[in-house]
């Protein structure tokens, strides 16, 4: 589109959409118990005197300004506010402590910060000192920081109020920086929590950005009035995307839920049709019915459990567009007046048009479940690196397994050596000084994942691992050792929230368990069985049994496919607490840092692979607040028995 | 979180001249039992202060006396420069502005989180029965104006995920959130806290701390609470009172406190007699 080619940038998008439609809803955010809305034309004033307010602190092209708190529409605004002028916005995930944001903070070399609250601005005062270019750290919440006296301090609406002053006296400074404004400049930089080492931090540019969403935009059908939830964090590349990028490209309207503890009730009375949520959150709601289901009266329970099963047969199949029999189409129309209707819409998932699930691998139980109540949630493969989008399950060729079919002007390739590469208008400038890391991704125009996967016989992609993570393990038949593969089995059990599994050169695999607290806790109170704590309910031999039922279905499953019937689960412990980004062992998108789970804990890993069925432990855990203590517990380890294949026996 | 704990104490505009309460003299018996004797204590705009003392020293017996529960036998109580009448009931000393929470919590079990909030709002309803039955006119403005305060309270104690849940069910911490919401939603001048902190985790104990922080810089209420928690009580208070038996043994900043050796020998025993305070 020739006319979009001029819209290269957000702010020049930000002032058409204004001019065409100003009073259509652009935002609304959940405030003291009321949806509050934004047209495009508050929008665009506020950002207006946003970027006055900066561009009279003398905010100049180039610099980059920290962005950290909750979804909020004023972080949302003060990123364009800060384009506007040439700037570079860098989110940063809100839950870091105060050192891992020194670290981006001093490498992304910030003069400003745009802050929620006194939490975040405790934060940065208290890492201030050593990152000499922060000067001045503005916030949206007066709260509590009334008695601050830093001189480097200052209150949105006063940034705003000076922005409509100095826009009173250079009438048309913001106009001309939009003007300046380039497809090719760089948009914004998000660090990526990354499973090792130090955050990178990806330089993507406004085409990068723009091309992607729209091409989204295009084969995905989204329309302007479909309504989001911004709930995940600002600094993931998702979020950029679904709630900025496409905000911008769709017109849709963006929901900010009132906090982070409301967001499923927030999902409720919005109703998104479009929505993105990775496995983790499918995986929170699925178990949340189900412990509510267990506790409901029998007549709803048989009924519950009876239209899932209609559900099971029928209802990805009619999502799918294939034809069911009268019977089953009957059955199904029962259903969904008695269950899944009522079902989905106290979910908030009664109006999903779309919906995406991308990260990690999800559960073929949970995908299948919320298809067959008729909600098209779709696989995505993606990256920070591609602008998000690399593959997504194309309407009527969705299943369990794949992630789908590129996108439009995406290429993809595997290595030989079983690599998933890409290139595409999407793929990211760099990482930010760091020219050796860019240089290893970076392939003449290609990237590479850093994902094992194959491309299937109808052109969908399939991932097994992270490519470095594949092995053998050291036993007779040399079995293919794919960890997150058997983790991501073994986290499909409700009662599973997180799993670690060795094997490479060992003899046999063995896991480490984290129980779900709420479900198992659940599990333990109909039982009766009374517990203190985590760490007191995951040593009980009851929850030992539980787990190890839990394993031996998985290694049923493993036993029917001769790749990996050598990798079964052998042993297994629970661990005493639950992994935790706060004490380094997960990054921030919930993902297990393994080599530093294995370095931490490696006693208990020698334990897997040693005689004794218990094991003592100390771990130092880092409380909310900063403070550090240590725990100690006795941990028991269990034997599973290998399961041998139905078809071979 | 911690570091507010550890923020230094802000001068709130104080009239030294004028405290905001004023207990003289006060005595209470039960029978032979000798609650309270001559205890006077002043207690100033916009400071917090702690009532500290051992087990029976009288000290939830003497918020029972500022809030009207109980009646001295002898003494006076001046509050706002104005000495109240012998005979006050607790709803009329509420209604002058001094609302607070209980050691075990009172709160409606069966309702939900909003409405046992909305309770606190019933001293400023001035609609009658009839018209707030039909909830028409004046009683649906005066509805939504108090409602939009509560939503300010629920916001500022950061409790919108329980608005609707019923507070039996919630977790005894946020319970007492609750309740500490519902005083607030009172809009009184001065707040009295007994043991909010009893029962709580160290991650609650702070966010705690950090609130009553908050209610005094945002709202501009005076607090005076009761805490056994010596480590919160130091950190928290501009000044304590401590009782014993009946008797107020000491009155300070917390420092000076407790180097006080009738205080030490008293309450906190020799054992604390060392460094540690």
């Amino acid at each position: 589109m020739p006319h979009d080619r001029v819209l290269d940038t957000f702010p020049k998008l930000l002032l058409d959409r204004t001019r065409q439609h100003p009073d259509k809803i652009a935002m609304r955010e959940k405030a003291l118990g009321i949806w509050q809305t934004w047209s495009w034309r508050q929008m665009c004033d506020e950002v207006r005197a946003l970027a006055g307010g900066l561009a009279a602190m003398g905010l100049a092209r180039g610099d980059k300004v920290a962005i950290i708190g909750d979804n909020r529409p004023h972080l949302y605004w003060a990123m364009t506010a800060i384009q506007c002028l040439g700037g570079v916005p860098v989110p940063l995930y809100q839950d870091a402590v105060a050192e891992e944001m020194q670290f981006v903070l001093e490498h992304a070399e910030t003069r400003f910060a745009v802050v929620e609250d006194q939490e975040q601005v405790d934060k940065l005062l208290a890492v201030q000192e050593r990152c000499p270019k922060l000067e001045t750290m503005i916030y949206t919440d007066p709260r509590g920081l009334r008695h601050y006296s830093s001189p480097d301090l200052h209150a949105l609406t006063t940034v705003q109020e000076h922005g409509r002053c100095f826009a009173a006296a250079h009438p048309s400074y913001v106009d001309e920086q939009i003007a300046q404004g380039r497809g090719t400049d760089l948009a914004i930089m998000l660090y990526t929590s990354g499973t090792t080492g130090r955050p990178k931090g990806v330089m993507l540019s406004f085409d990068n950005i723009l091309i992607t969403a729209r091409n989204a935009v295009v084969r995905e059908g989204l329309r302007d009035d479909e309504e989001i939830l911004a709930y995940l964090p600002m600094a993931w590349v998702g979020d950029h995307i679904f709630s900025y990028a496409q905000f911008y490209c769709a017109d849709f309207i963006v929901n900010c839920p009132e906090s982070s503890d409301t967001v499923l009730q927030d999902l409720h009375e919005i109703g998104p049709t479009y929505f993105f949520a990775p496995p983790r959150i499918w995986e929170n709601i699925l178990t949340t019915v189900m412990i509510r289901m267990e506790d409901a009266a029998w007549l709803k329970r048989k009924m519950f459990h009876f239209f899932m099963g209609v559900a099971q047969r029928v209802g990805a199949r009619k999502l799918a567009g294939q034809s069911v029999g009268l019977r089953d189409t009957l059955l199904y129309a029962l259903g969904d007046v008695l269950v899944y209707g009522p079902l989905k819409d106290n979910l908030g998932l009664r109006r999903i048009r779309l919906a995406y699930t991308a990260g990690e691998a999800i559960g073929p139980e949970i995908f299948t479940f919320y298809r067959s109540l008729g909600i098209n949630v779709k696989q995505l493969y993606g990256m920070t690196e591609a602008s998000v989008f690399v593959c997504v399950q194309p309407d009527g060729e969705v299943r369990s397994d794949t992630v789908g079919t590129p996108m439009p002007e995406v290429e993809v390739k595997i290595s030989p050596e079983g690599e998933v590469m890409f290139r595409s208008p999407g793929v990211f400038l760099g990482y930010y000084k760091n020219p050796q890391a860019t240089a290893e991704t970076l392939d003449d125009g290609w990237v590479h994942s850093g994902d094992a996967g194959y491309i299937d016989a109808q052109g969908h992609l399939k991932i097994i691992d992270r490519a470095r993570d594949v092995s053998r393990v050291g036993n007779a038949n040399r079995s293919l050792f794919a960890p997150r593969y058997l983790e991501n089995k073994l986290k499909f059990s409700p009662f599973i929230k997180e799993a670690v599994v060795y094997g490479q050169e060992r003899p046999f695999v063995g896991a480490f368990i984290n129980i779900d607290l709420e479900a198992v806790g659940n599990w333990a109170e109909r039982r009766g069985l009374a517990y203190t704590s985590y760490t007191d309910l995951a040593a009980r031999p009851q929850v030992y049994d539980l787990i190890q039922g839990e394993i031996a279905r998985v290694n049923a499953h493993l036993a029917d496919d001769p790749q990996m019937a050598g990798a079964q689960i052998r042993r297994f412990l629970i661990l005493h607490k639950e992994l935790d980004p706060d004490d380094g062992e997960l990054t921030r998108t919930r993902k297990v840092r393994r080599r530093f789970v294995s370095e931490k804990y490696a006693t208990l890993i020698e334990a897997l692979y040693g005689a004794d069925d218990r094991v003592t432990v100390e771990t130092q855990v880092i409380f909310e607040d900063g403070r550090s203590g240590m725990l100690k517990a006795e941990l028991l380890i269990c034997d599973v028995a290998p399961e041998t294949s139905v078809a071979v026996a | 979180m911690a570091e507010s704990i550890e923020r230094p104490p802000h001068t709130v505009l104080r009239d030294k001249s004028a405290p905001l309460l004023q207990v003289q003299h006060i005595a209470l018996a039960f029978g032979a039992v000798q609650a309270l004797s001559d205890v006077s204590v002043d207690i100033d705009a916009g400071e917090i202060l702690a009532i500290i003392g051992p087990n029976g020293a009288g000290k939830t017996s003497l918020l029972n006396v500022i809030n009207g529960v109980y009646y001295p036998q002898r003494g006076r109580i001046v509050f706002q420069g104005v000495e109240r009448s012998k005979r006050l009931r607790p709803y009329q000393v509420a209604r002058q502005g001094i609302a607070r929470t209980f050691q075990n919590v009172a709160l409606f079990k069966g309702m939900s989180t909003l409405d046992n909030l909305m309770t606190g709002r019933v001293l400023h309803m001035h609609t009658g029965l009839f018209s707030q039955a039909l909830y028409w006119g004046r009683a649906r403005r005066d509805e939504e104006r108090h409602r939009a305060y509560v939503e300010t309270i629920i916001d500022f104690l950061e409790i919108e995920a329980i608005r609707k849940t019923p507070v039996g069910r919630l977790p005894y911490g946020l319970q007492k959130r609750v309740e500490l919401g519902r005083a607030l939603a009172a809009e009184p001048v001065l707040l009295l806290l007994d043991e909010p902190m009893a029962g709580m985790n160290v991650e609650e104990k702070a966010d705690m701390c950090r609130f009553i922080f908050d209610i005094r810089d945002e709202f501009g209420i005076t607090c005076v609470l009761i805490e056994h928690d010596m480590g919160v009580v130091m950190d928290i208070s501009d000044r304590l009172v401590v009782l014993d038996y009946g008797r107020k043994i000491a009155d300070g900043p917390p420092d000076v406190v407790r180097t006080d050796q009738a205080v030490i020998n008293a309450y906190l025993g020799v054992a604390y007699a060392d460094e540690r305070y």
